[in-house]
């Protein structure tokens, strides 16, 4: 079984983070680079089912220069092989883009699942799995907190509001897990030395047969007219517990009309 | 009159009309004339509270067939209506499906999309709030029509009147909605609260309710206020509340008007989910727990004496 596993570098989890003034796209420089959190899940869980019914994981990736490290990373974790997907004329790509650069690059590689962690931590669009899987017209099988497969059939529990939806399809498919589907390894010293020798093909925009003038910041489909910081709250009132601390509250949520 | 979707969200107990339609009814009458798309049952029923909104037609997806395939038959129906009617935005609710079901439509169409708004102006203006709620953005769709997701709780949903009429859509799944199927739905959740990401009010505990059993105290307040329970991912990774009830940049975003934070010192993972509540009430025992900056009310006291007292005060007053 061939599988793919595409995954983001995001600035660190709990890192503030802010929108560059020159051009209002993400700072990235202005915080350390991670593997996104919810994609480490998707990394273990590519590597359960590679291990469990055999096969071969490939990262995909499309990230500036620096996202090699976050290449690196899920295959000191196991994965065989990597696709960096690098090039200048890529900043400031809307998911649109993202999503066909990512499909161009999965096409035609005979993969039967593609994983995706359900979002990434700093843009939080959760659209990324849904669009490849509508480019690639294979199986959306997302938010998915278990996966089993048995031969070209798999099921997965889809996170509802109320529970969970068991939802069946079949390879290709396009798989995106939520946190707690199972717990991420971490790379052994021996994960990490292996990984340096480990094939990464670093592929531009032009490689994939695309336009660089289709992707980028110029060509997005949405554009950030302004923004700015969140004015501060005004302090509000603290009080120390005498005895008393649950009925201020309550004199207080009368005073605002709650109770 | 320009024509703007609506995608409808109903009730996953009842199968009624929830506020968030209502919500999207109020901000989509700035952008033109909303009508609306209903998936399953009960749309003729709904049809005369979404004319009290302002929608003037509900288009009624019926068939068992459209219903067991995940956001695909959304995205066709959706596509369909867009080229039907011409019409000039779409708006949906920011859950999975409806993110995911705009994201396809927006590659579909070519259209671009934007998620999570929670306020959207009459020239299609939509503010977003980023960051875990640190930075405001305001943003347009630049081709195509506009695509956008909208937080539950951005609006307030405003009555407009009208004559909503009750259109039938004759479907069948595609070929690529069949390529998954729903088999069964389960009911995972503890029943009987509001909705976490729609409710008015949301009571959630962190590490400092010290275990499953400590949660108690924390249901029995939300009871008291008909609100829904949340909790910190310190609870949820402890395994003390369920992994459903996560509140934080990993988990559910709230935007209540009440929010009452118990024992949750307000690490950024979990601020990023609640920052946006309007009005936010902190119990911690530490009073060095950055979650008291954004406090409007804070005690610095445990817990555990405080909270069972707010309960007691709230019921009396009810009674």
């Amino acid at each position: 079984m061939k599988i793919a596993v595409c995954v983001k570098q995001v600035p660190d989890t709990w890192a503030e983070k802010t929108l560059s003034a020159a051009d209002s796209t993400l700072d990235r420089a202005a915080a350390d680079g991670v593997l996104n959190e919810l994609d480490e899940y998707a990394v273990e869980e590519a590597l359960q089912v590679a291990e469990a019914h055999g096969g071969e994981l490939t990262v995909v990736s499309m990230g500036p220069e620096r996202a090699a490290e976050t290449v690196r990373k899920a295959l000191s974790m196991g994965a065989d092989a990597g696709i960096h997907i690098v090039d200048d004329s890529l900043h400031g790509s809307d998911a649109i883009a993202t999503s066909a650069v990512l499909a161009a690059a999965l096409e035609g590689r005979g993969f039967d699942l593609i994983v995706f962690g359900s979002e990434s931590t700093d843009a939080r669009m959760s659209v990324i799995p849904a669009m490849v899987a509508e480019r690639l017209g294979i199986a959306q099988l997302t938010f998915a907190q278990r996966v089993s497969l048995s031969g070209s059939d798999v099921t997965i529990e889809r996170v509802t509001d109320y529970g969970f939806d068991t939802v069946t399809g079949s390879t290709p498919a396009v798989i995106s897990v939520v946190e707690k589907i199972n717990e991420p390894r971490y790379p052994s010293f021996k994960g990490i030395m292996a990984a340096k020798k480990k094939p990464v093909d670093t592929v531009t925009v032009a490689d994939l047969g695309l336009e660089a003038a289709t992707v980028g910041q110029a060509a997005a489909w949405s554009a950030v007219e302004d923004f700015a910081a969140r004015p501060p709250k005004p302090a509000g009132t603290v009080v120390t517990d005498e005895g008393d601390g649950g009925s201020r509250i309550a004199a207080y949520l009368t005073e605002q009309k709650f109770i | 009159m320009t024509t703007v979707l609506v995608l409808a969200e109903r009730d996953s107990s009842n199968g009624t009309v929830k506020k968030t339609t209502l919500e999207l009814l109020t901000l989509a009458r700035r952008l033109g004339e909303p009508q609306v798309v209903w998936f399953g049952d009960q749309g003729s029923e709904a049809a005369s509270v979404l004319g009290e909104y302002g929608a003037s037609a509900v288009h009624v997806v019926g068939g068992q067939d459209m219903a067991d395939h995940p956001v695909v038959p959304i995205v066709d129906v959706l596509q369909d209506l867009v080229a039907e009617l011409d019409a000039k935005a779409v708006l949906v609710p920011s859950s999975a499906d409806g993110k995911e079901a705009a994201g396809r439509l927006a590659v579909r169409i070519g259209s671009g999309v934007i998620t999570d708004a929670v306020d959207i102006n009459e020239s299609g203006v939509a503010t977003q709030s980023v960051f875990g709620g640190s930075t405001v953005v305001h943003s347009t769709v630049t081709h195509g029509i506009g695509i956008y997701t909208v937080r539950p709780n951005s609006v307030a949903p405003a009555p407009a009147p009208t004559t909503c009429t009750v259109v039938d859509v004759d479907t069948t799944a595609s070929e690529a909605a069949k390529t998954a199927r729903v088999v069964e739905r389960t009911v995972a959740g503890k029943g009987g609260r509001p909705e976490l990401t729609e409710a008015a009010v949301v009571v959630s505990g962190g590490r400092g309710v010290g275990g499953a059993e400590g949660f108690e105290v924390i249901e029995k307040l939300a009871d008291s206020l008909g609100a829904a329970v949340g909790a910190s991912r310190a609870a949820t990774d402890a395994g003390w509340y369920p992994h459903l009830y996560q509140v934080g940049q990993t988990g559910k975003t709230v935007s209540p008007q009440l929010y009452i934070a118990n024992g949750i010192s307000g690490a950024i993972q979990h601020r990023a989910g609640m920052q946006t509540s309007k009005v936010v009430v902190v119990v911690n025992k530490d009073a060095e727990a950055p979650l008291f900056e954004l406090a409007d009310f804070g005690v610095v006291g445990d817990l555990f004496e405080v909270v069972p007292q707010l309960t007691d005060e709230i019921d009396s007053r009810s009674n």
